[in-house]
């Protein structure tokens, strides 16, 4: 079997980057999906709040789904499901396996990862205790519910204020669960104010910040949580322990980018996003072999998604018509309170557009500003008047200031206080 | 004249919006980015409404469930009876996206409508 | 009527079930739990020990380097993982060397052979990831890792195929002593028996003081581990223990047959036979030890913390044998480490003694091997493409963590002793034992199982009565 292109992953990332590889002339493209049905993880998010970017209306996630899946449809590009990708190896030959065709080799011309995120289990955070049923990652409960109608419990505690908790808080509510609290580590929520809103103070959900759960309780089905506050170190302070009895507790405790495939490659991964290291061109450290959405780093925005792997389908098309990356990289640094920058790398003889930078910021920021500095020089300043880790930033640097520099050496966003 | 601060959920912007009130009717809406903002924050301090979505059993669909919403938001205190009414839907297979799962679901003149297709089995 | 009565379906009872099936007897193994490997069996170090801490001349040395000979074979015969990786003993001090000497010549005369000392230069040169303070360490190479989950089951699925019967949730309450053999009572009614064998692990005092005048204590000492993931279980090649200090025992470092890396356990003694909750306290010991041995171990990586109960026994041996006042009541006692290594000599042990009291004849159709779950992972494409064409549910992945498709779900339910709950799914295929512990495949699995029991999915369990992991109502 032969492809241009494989794309690995049929969720918002790798729908809208086949779409956009195949609108720059890629003919044969064939994408691999391991569920049964296109649209990834959007299938189970069935609340509303999809779109406005990309459509300005807002749609649910199945809805944003199908407005992609038909236009994959449209251009008859192929696609199987229930087929789960092995390996991809450097040489850009993909192995993978589903139940018509068994294990299988493809040799592509180009390669775009699209696998998306996981959720970080309950051993990650190491909370002492039994190891009864009814505990849950956020997403495991959602599509519990959502997609097989089964409610995974009745009393619930929530770990973690992220979108996923947040919206699982109401999810759990209107199917007939009672949902205790939830409970946030950090001292601000990781979720959108909206969803603070409508999924919790709607239903009168009380939200504990700077709180944990320090113990699980039953042995064969939860019975309760034991939850306590947190320091500024986010180190429980003894005597603030608090019981309370549950019989479910679901962790929304953040994303993985799902990188295993990407490891196995060779490719170069990013500590702090854990996923692959990209350049403006979303290609990753083995060339011809780009990487979009969640797999690369955590969006909170799923229009964000397909505006990046659009992006990407075009680069690789590009890639597959003879566009090579060009000269030396120069990194893309975050400092002062940015966490992280993507593109990590730059290739400025590369350039043939402005380049988007996204970035998330480390803690609350009030009345802060973004400054791009190439290498010493202040080029660009926006004012913010909050940013949160919760929310992704971005800026947009324009290819004609780097283009005038042909010397430079870095690029730096970094935050910078408002004078009053 | 009293004032409520409310945070927009129009968008996940999450505009901080400050609805002056002058004898339980709207005199001003701040903060807002938007006019979609505007209208939430009259509304959300006269007659508040939200959208439902959910679920509604499916038989002799390749999957169980069909996902549902409201075709517009419908008033704040009917998303119970709502829900009460969705559960009790049974809709065949297939379904299609933008169809009518129930017409004018609990009384609110808003009808149900699926968000995603479902084939037979 | 029973001729054989093993009570607990551990390591232990189901190495003794199966010894036993090589002869014509009518065998019963009865236990309490839902599943086999349900107790100490299923949350321990997985190590398959060289057998060079025992005491000379004590059961535990003697079945330890038995059981360490029979590993291998047995590991081909019963197709189960096992590893001999060999294992080090570090010491941190040079003024602690003589320690190591004494245990190397422990282990002398215990018959483990290739024991040696290496320098701290040899240790690190072949673990490169352990500490710079290591002075030297004793070398095993006969040391190795299995996997006790496969082991236990591999055991009674082939003690079952010869005819063993396995009665789950029934947990003995009384027994009587008869004037030919004995009646246990149990919830599910009462069975009779020739002889009994007790291996109920950390209730196996209490059976035995239900007859014995000679009582017996079994302290539960509970052990906490952290497991990383496979991307970390490189980090150590052998399994790397610590000498025995002042300031304690130790905790090892080990890789599992499976590629993670395991750390722990602590030893801490309590009073409840079932607590096995893991505390804040209990597993910042096990990381602030292991750190001891290698500082950069990839904690980042941890996937799950447990906890284990070993059955100690205050004498410190292993208390093996017929009870002194109980003609045909053998007890098998305060089996702790090295207990899952010598579960197999054990076994051997305890089938001699019933042949010598029964004069079975033997089962001439007991058949010595079993064969695992077909595992799409591990196998060559050609075959894994056989196996598709045969049945399209190997070509269909359930979990995406540890690579296991519908195929060998079902397979792990429909066989001999099959999974019934999702625990014994992931104790059979790895299921649920990935990075995202059991997030993306718990649906799917919890499906398969209800569709193969016949079963209404939200009367599936974690680990039989009282796990249900769904709701019995709600949802439309």
């Amino acid at each position: 079997m032969k492809a241009d292109l494989v794309i690995v992953g049929g969720g918002p990332a790798g729908l809208a980057a086949a779409i956009s590889a195949r609108d720059h002339g890629v003919e044969r493209i064939l994408l691999l999906e391991r569920e049964q049905e296109l649209g990834g993880i959007l299938n189970q998010c069935i609340h509303n709040g999809f779109g406005l970017h990309i459509f300005q209306e807002e749609l649910t996630g199945p809805e944003y789904a199908a407005r992609f899946v038909e236009q994959l449809e449209a251009r008859n590009i192929s696609y199987e499901l229930d087929t789960t990708v092995l390996e991809v190896s450097p040489e850009k030959e993909v192995t993978a396996i589903n139940p018509v065709h068994g294990l299988f080799s493809i040799q592509a011309g180009a390669v775009i990862l699209a696998m998306g995120c996981r959720e970080r289990p309950r051993g990650a955070l190491n909370i002492p205790g039994y190891r009864p049923a009814g505990i849950y990652s956020a997403g495991a409960a959602q599509k519990l519910v959502n997609i097989h109608g089964y409610l995974p419990g009745k009393e619930v505690v929530i770990l973690g204020s992220g979108d996923i908790g947040l919206i699982m808080a109401r999810r759990m509510t209107l199917e007939g669960a009672k949902v205790k609290v939830v409970a946030e580590l950090m001292p601000y929520s990781g979720g959108l104010k909206r969803n603070l809103v409508q999924c919790l103070e709607d239903f009168d959900i009380p939200l504990k910040l700077s709180h944990t759960v320090v113990e699980i309780h039953g042995k064969q089905r939860v019975t309760g949580v034991t939850l306590a506050q947190v320091d500024e170190n986010q180190k429980p302070v003894p005597g603030t322990e608090e019981f309370l009895s549950c019989d479910t507790l679901l962790l929304s405790v953040g994303l993985i980018p799902e990188n295993e495939l990407s490891q196995q490659c060779g490719i170069q991964l990013q500590p702090v996003t854990q996923g692959p290291v990209v350049s403006q061109r979303f290609e990753t450290s083995v060339e011809g072999i780009f990487a979009c959405g969640n797999v690369l780093h955590v969006h909170d925005l799923v229009d964000y998604v397909t505006q990046e792997a659009q992006a990407a389908g075009k680069y690789a098309a590009h890639y597959l018509q003879g566009g090579r990356r060009q000269g030396a990289p120069i990194p893309v640094l975050g400092t002062g309170g940015v966490r992280y920058a993507v593109p990590e790398l730059v290739y400025p003889k590369s350039l043939d557009d402005s380049i988007l930078i996204r970035f998330r910021v480390g803690q609350v920021y009030e009345n802060h500003g973004i400054s791009v500095y190439l290498d010493d020089e202040r080029v660009l300043h926006r004012k913010k008047r909050v940013m949160t880790p919760g929310e992704m930033e971005q800026v947009s640097l324009d290819r004609e200031l780097l283009a005038a520099r042909p010397h430079l050496q870095s690029i730096t966003v970094t935050l910078e206080e408002e004078k009053p | 004249m009293n004032q409520r601060d409310l945070i927009c959920i129009c968008c996940p912007l999450g505009c901080p919006m400050t609805v002056t009130l002058e004898n339980g009717q709207v005199a001003h809406v701040q903060g807002n980015s938007c006019k979609r903002g505007e209208l939430y924050g009259q509304k959300e301090c006269t007659h508040p409404t939200r959208m439902v979505t959910s679920s509604v059993r499916v038989t002799g669909g390749v999957l169980p469930l069909v996902s549902v919403k409201t075709a517009q938001d419908i008033p704040k205190e009917k998303i119970w009876a709502c829900m009460e009414e969705l559960k009790t839907i049974r809709v065949p297979a297939p379904v299609k996206l933008g169809d009518i799962v129930c017409k004018n679901i609990a009384g609110t003149n808003v009808d149900l409508i699926a968000t995603k297709s479902i084939p037979s089995q | 009527m029973y001729d054989v009565v093993v009570i607990g379906a551990g390591a232990v009872g189901c190495c003794v079930a199966r010894e036993l099936s090589q002869y014509q007897l009518h065998i019963g193994v009865l236990e309490k739990e839902e599943d086999v490997c349900s107790g100490t069996s299923k949350a321990n170090s997985g190590i398959v020990h060289a057998g060079f801490d025992a005491k000379p001349g004590s059961k535990k040395a003697l079945l330890n380097v038995l059981g360490n000979q029979r590993m291998a074979e047995l590991a081909q015969e019963l197709d189960f993982s096992f590893r001999q990786n060999g294992s080090l003993v570090l010491c941190f001090q040079e003024e602690e060397i003589p320690k190591l000497e004494a245990l190397l010549e422990n282990g002398r005369q215990n018959g483990v052979s290739g024991l040696q000392i290496l320098s701290g230069g040899e240790v690190r040169q072949m673990e490169p990831n352990l500490s710079p303070h290591v002075a030297a360490a004793l070398y095993a190479p006969t040391g190795g890792i299995v996997c006790p989950f496969e082991l236990t089951i591999a055991m009674a699925e082939n003690a079952c195929v010869n005819g063993v019967e396995f009665r789950f949730h029934t947990q003995v309450q009384a027994v009587e002593k008869q004037e030919k053999g004995f009646l246990l009572h149990t919830n599910q009614g009462d069975f009779a028996a020739r002889l009994v064998i007790n291996a109920a692990g950390l209730f196996s005092d209490t059976l035995h003081n239900m007859v014995s005048k000679r009582k017996r204590t079994i302290i539960p000492r509970k052990g906490e581990y952290c497991l990383m993931d496979k991307q970390a279980g490189g980090f150590v090649d052998k399994t790397i223990f610590q000498l025995p200090t002042q300031w304690g025992k130790g905790v090892l470092i080990t890789p599992t047959v499976h590629g993670n890396l395991l750390i722990g356990p602590t030893a801490l003694d309590i009073l409840d036979p079932e607590d096995t909750a893991t505390t804040a306290q209990g597993l910042a010991e096990v990381v602030e030890k292991a750190k001891r041995s290698a500082e950069g171990i990839p904690l980042r990586q941890v996937i799950t913390s447990f906890a284990g109960l070993r059955a100690h026994e205050e004498d410190g041996d292993f208390v093996i044998g017929e009870a002194e006042d109980v003609p045909g009541f053998y007890d098998l006692l305060g089996i702790e480490s090295p207990g899952l290594t010598s579960a197999p000599a054990i076994g051997e042990l305890v089938a001699q003694w019933v042949a010598e009291t029964l004069r079975p004849a033997r089962n001439s159709h007991f058949v010595g091997t079993r064969e695992k779950i077909r595992r799409v992972r591990e196998a060559y494409p050609e075959t894994v493409n056989q196996w598709i064409a045969e049945n399209p549910a190997y070509g269909k992945m359930v979990c995406r963590c540890c690579q296991v498709t519908e195929g060998e779900i079902v397979d792990a339910i429909r066989r001999p002793l099959g999974a019934r709950s999702m625990d014994g799914i992931k104790r059979r295929t790895r299921a649920g034992m990935g990075q995202c512990q059991a997030g993306f495949c718990t649906p799917k699995a919890l499906e398969l199982l209800a569709r193969e029991l016949g079963a209404d999915p939200r009367e599936i369990t974690k680990a039989g009565e009282g796990s249900r992991i769904l709701e019995q109502e709600g949802c439309p």
